[in-house]
């Protein structure tokens, strides 16, 4: 029986997506069943993520909670005006969260995170009529956090601790809308930084004011992550001194915003939780994407983004059904940080409507297996880029994109 | 509970089979785009050069991809199921021709940097590997024959391998000629063509103009045979050549044809101007001096003995100032023969200096000098400082296209052109106006998709490094001109070219 389930779940890994941005909400499949809701629900280990502190509700000495997503997600472009036609085929993008916790006492809790919140994984064909701005990109980030949670009262709890992240990038694009070398080959760099690592710290609070009611706050530091010395590699340029364009470094910058989440759980009855969690989102720190290359010859490339901040509202419910199931749904709007004229075919995201399932199965008392599935819609979007620059002009990148995703997910719950 | 799973996959597995992103209106879908009354399932394209997609002075892989037909090809495409669009593609991109292992045609320029960092067009260094005897099997939708006249595509033998050595065929078109008697004409229409586009013509007062007008202008002279290669063709014949052509193309096909452009808007004759000689005070002195003389004295008394008229004489006189900007001095057929006068009496001059002065004048600003003149003016023969090409060696008729000439030349044009407007309205057929467009180009330039295209060399982006033949941008332009008159004359809508996405002018260094 779980093994036709299993089955199923394989099948079906052949889809697309993504939250507003390069953050992929993919950090626990009990709460992505959800609508990825989980700031005020007192559920398994994955509280490291949503809230630490919630961990020292929960009722074992150890708790432990590991998954993994798998990210089908696919964008389709098109330009009617010069007939042209392009589909991603992107690599299946594969976050995971591992969390742990260990009660040290009624009052304190001790935890242990590592999930994947930034990445983007987006491949064009190569030499696509957009490939001046991307051909793909591969962005992974690693949050591994140490965490405290502490019992004020039985109604009032906080947790928090440190952040260490850990990312890389690779992203190619052609230089330009049309050199190439004497062959005609297209001139490309690919930029390259790994190791690239830097620290932040998560905080939340929880409040209780009746038994069926929980109030939750989260909020997650802006961390920069700054790459230094990463490497660029010139391809295909024409061999000549009016093209400057050597192998050099480069020295970039990539912020993963802060996100506040405040949210409430209610349990109607002991079948019965309904959960809402407001997200919002400080993309406005991310208002540009620029390299700076080391070979003063190289001009800097300025990519501005002058993202704003956008807000995820989400509404999730789990039905209980017997002690061996539990079966959940969600909902959740995410409205995409990307203004209108800075729509990058890197992050082709406009608002979306998610829409998400799933079920644990109690395998025994002390493991569960948890599943869940993403279906993001997005409505199709007529957008542009107006701000890549060639010869001092600004050229516009445009057409209609519809993109999509499919993300089954599964993970284990532990607790002892 | 089994019933559950079951539910709970098929609704999964709902989920996937719409998550695959589909357009509500995809360019993919049939219908998003019409091919209209024209018909594009088999698009057969002839011309010459233009056609053929040659570029920087010679014909070369990745210049063949972004022929104008290669371009309209792949945006019918989109409107319709078509065929295969084939080229008779060269081996390499460095251009030029092998004829059984000899070099016949040189590799393309690309623009370098000299040891002053100078930006010069130069030949790319490299053997080619395009060997003529080696044919490639057709039929190849892309007729276009570099060095094509009109008459040419008519002409059995034109492809023949064997006439290549003799110098009757031609070298591009015998690389893919179906046999050694075939026609250019017969090949494509072997290929029953349901459209067609047509630019040739060209070459029937190109060659003159390239050539500094080194030929004739074959007026009421109808037999091809008899014409050299740098000759005019008579615009009577052209029409009856082009009527014969488009006759036979349209029988079965709609099609667009496309007029000639006037040789003054190619880069060509814009890069090196009629005076651009700088003399120090010194040598404009004894410049002057030495030509003091054949301007008070010689000029006078030719007018007064009756033999040339005051306007000639006044044409003749040479003058040299300190500073830039000294006209060149060249040899004008034009002009009154006046060698064997000189040498008798009054004037008695010896026969060097009489032929240096027979014909001789300086030029004004309305002759035109070719490009090829750009490596040659200012040069010494042997090395004798006195004797300075363009300046006290008068330049030879291929490096001047006089005024004189020029009439010819736009005579010629004018009456093609005609002829050309004529056939299209009488066969019904589109017909686009490359001489109005390339006059734009070399006027106020065009700007679409982030660009500005105009005829300047080198950094205009219409033209390649010859200066005669346009580079991938510059035939994208063309490309969508030839659009724009398909969607009005056969009611289709068939999308254009970016042509920001195309490139302009190669940069390279491997050159000698």
């Amino acid at each position: 029986m779980k093994r036709l389930f299993l089955l199923g779940l394989l099948i079906l890994a052949t889809a697309s997506t993504y939250a507003g941005g390069y953050r992929v909400s993919l950090q626990g499949q009990r709460s992505l069943a959800m609508g990825h809701t989980g700031v005020a629900v007192v559920n398994n280990a994955e509280l490291a993520f949503f809230n630490p502190a919630g961990l020292v509700y929960l009722e074992n000495k150890i708790n432990a909670a590991v998954g993994v997503s798998a990210v089908f997600s696919d964008v389709v472009w098109q330009n009617e005006q010069y007939g042209e036609f392009a589909r991603t085929d992107s690599p299946v993008g594969t976050p995971f969260y591992a969390y742990f916790s260990y009660k040290l006492s009624d009052k304190f809790t001790l935890g242990f995170a590592a999930y994947t919140p930034y990445g983007s994984s987006v491949e064009w064909p190569t030499d696509w009529a957009g490939s001046h701005l991307i051909n793909n990109i591969d962005l992974k980030a690693i949050y591994v956090q140490a965490l405290a949670s502490y019992k004020i009262s039985d109604k009032l709890s906080v947790g928090a601790g440190p952040i260490y992240v850990n990312g890389s990038v690779n992203f190619n694009r052609n230089l330009s809308r049309n050199l190439t070398d004497l062959e005609g080959n297209r001139s490309n760099v690919t930029v390259e930084a790994k190791g690239v690592h830097a620290f932040g710290w998560s905080a939340g609070l929880m409040y209780s004011p009746i038994d069926s009611l929980r109030i939750g706050v989260n909020y997650r530091s802006e961390i920069t992550m700054k790459a230094e010395d990463g490497s660029a590699d010139f391809m295909n340029v024409p061999n000549s001194p009016l093209t400057p364009f050597n192998d050099t470094t480069f020295d970039a910058e990539l912020p993963l915003p802060a996100e506040l989440t405040v949210g409430l759980s209610y349990q109607l009855n002991e079948k019965w939780l309904f959960a809402f969690d407001y997200n919002r989102t400080f993309w406005d720190t991310y208002e540009s994407l620029d390299l700076d290359f080391a070979d003063p010859n190289i001009p800097d490339s300025k990519n501005p983004r002058n993202y704003k901040n956008s807000s995820i509202y989400r509404l999730g419910l789990q039905y209980t059904a017997n002690e061996t199931f539990q079966l959940r749904a969600g909902y959740y709007f995410d409205q995409s940080p990307v203004q209108s004229g800075y729509f990058a075919p890197e992050t082709p995201r406009n608002d979306s409507n998610n829409f998400t399932g799933g079920l644990s199965i109690n395998v025994t008392d002390k493991v569960a297996i948890d599943a869940a599935f993403l279906y993001s819609r997005f409505e199709e979007v007529d957008e542009s880029y107006d701000y890549y620059q060639e010869n001092g002009q600004n050229v516009s990148f445009g057409g209609t994109y519809k993109s999509s995703a499919f993300v089954p997910g599964l993970g284990v719950t532990i607790k002892i | 509970m089994m019933k559950k799973y079951f539910i709970l996959s098929g609704i999964l597995a709902l989920g996937l089979v719409s998550c695959e992103p589909e357009l509500e209106n995809s360019i993919e879908d049939e219908g998003f785009y019409s091919n209209g009354e024209a018909d594009f399932s088999n698009y057969v394209a002839l011309g010459n050069s233009l056609t053929a997609g040659y570029a920087d002075g010679a014909l070369y892989l990745s210049g063949q991809k972004n022929s104008y037909p290669s371009i309209l090809a792949a945006k019918f495409a989109l409107a319709q199921d078509t065929e295969e669009f084939m080229q008779p593609y060269v081996s390499d991109d460095f251009g030029g021709l092998l004829y059984s292992g000899q070099p016949i045609a040189a590799t393309r320029y690309v623009l370098s940097v000299d040891a002053n960092g100078n930006p010069m067009p130069v030949r790319y260094s490299a053997t080619p590997t395009t060997e003529v005897t080696a044919k490639v099997e057709g039929p190849f939708n892309n007729m276009g024959v570099p060095g094509a006249k009109s008459y040419h595509l008519v002409a059995p033998g034109y492809g023949s391998v064997a006439g290549v050595a003799a110098g009757t065929a031609n070298p591009y078109f015998a690389r893919f000629a179906s046999s050694e008697s075939t026609t250019v004409l017969a090949d494509a229409l072997a290929q029953n063509p349901t459209f067609f586009t047509l630019w040739i013509g060209n070459n029937d007062v190109l060659g003159f103009a390239t050539s500094g007008g080194a030929g004739e202008y074959q007026l009421n002279n109808t037999d091809f045979a008899t014409y050299g290669e740098n000759d005019i063709t008579d615009p009577n014949a052209f029409a009856f050549v082009y009527d014969q052509i488009v006759q036979n193309l349209a029988a079965n096909a709609e099609g667009v044809l496309i007029n000639i452009p006037n040789v003054s808007s190619i880069p060509f004759f814009k890069v090196v101007p009629v005076n651009p000689i700088p003399l120090d005070a010194a040598t404009a002195g004894a410049l002057n001096a030495q030509f003091g003389a054949y301007n008070t004295m010689i000029l006078p008394g030719l007018v007064q003995a009756g033999v040339i008229t005051q306007a000639e004489a006044d044409s003749r006189k040479i003058t040299f100032s300190e500073g830039a900007g000294n006209f060149v001095t060249l040899v004008d057929e034009d002009l009154t023969p006046l060698a064997s006068i000189l040498m008798g009496e009054p004037f008695n001059l010896d026969a060097q200096t009489a032929g240096l002065l027979s014909q001789l004048r300086q030029a004004n600003s309305g002759d035109l000098i070719p490009l090829t003149a750009a490596s040659f003016i200012g040069t010494t023969v042997n090395n004798n400082p006195m004797l300075v090409n363009g300046v006290s060696v008068p330049l030879g008729d291929q490096y001047v296209l006089t005024s004189g000439e020029q009439e010819m030349i736009a005579d010629a044009t004018v009456k093609y052109n005609a002829a050309i407007a004529g056939v299209a309205q009488a066969y019904g057929l589109g017909m686009v106006d490359a001489n109005a467009l390339l006059d734009q180009l070399g006027n106020s330039g065009i700007s679409m998709d982030g660009v500005s295209v105009n005829s300047t060399f080198v950094t205009g982006g219409a033209f390649s490094l010859d200066g005669v033949h346009l580079t991938p941008r510059g035939y994208a332009v063309i490309a969508n001109a030839i659009i724009s008159e398909i969607n009005e004359t056969y009611d289709a809508s068939v999308p254009r070219a970016n042509i920001g996405e195309y490139p302009t002018v190669t940069l390279d260094q491997g050159v000698q």
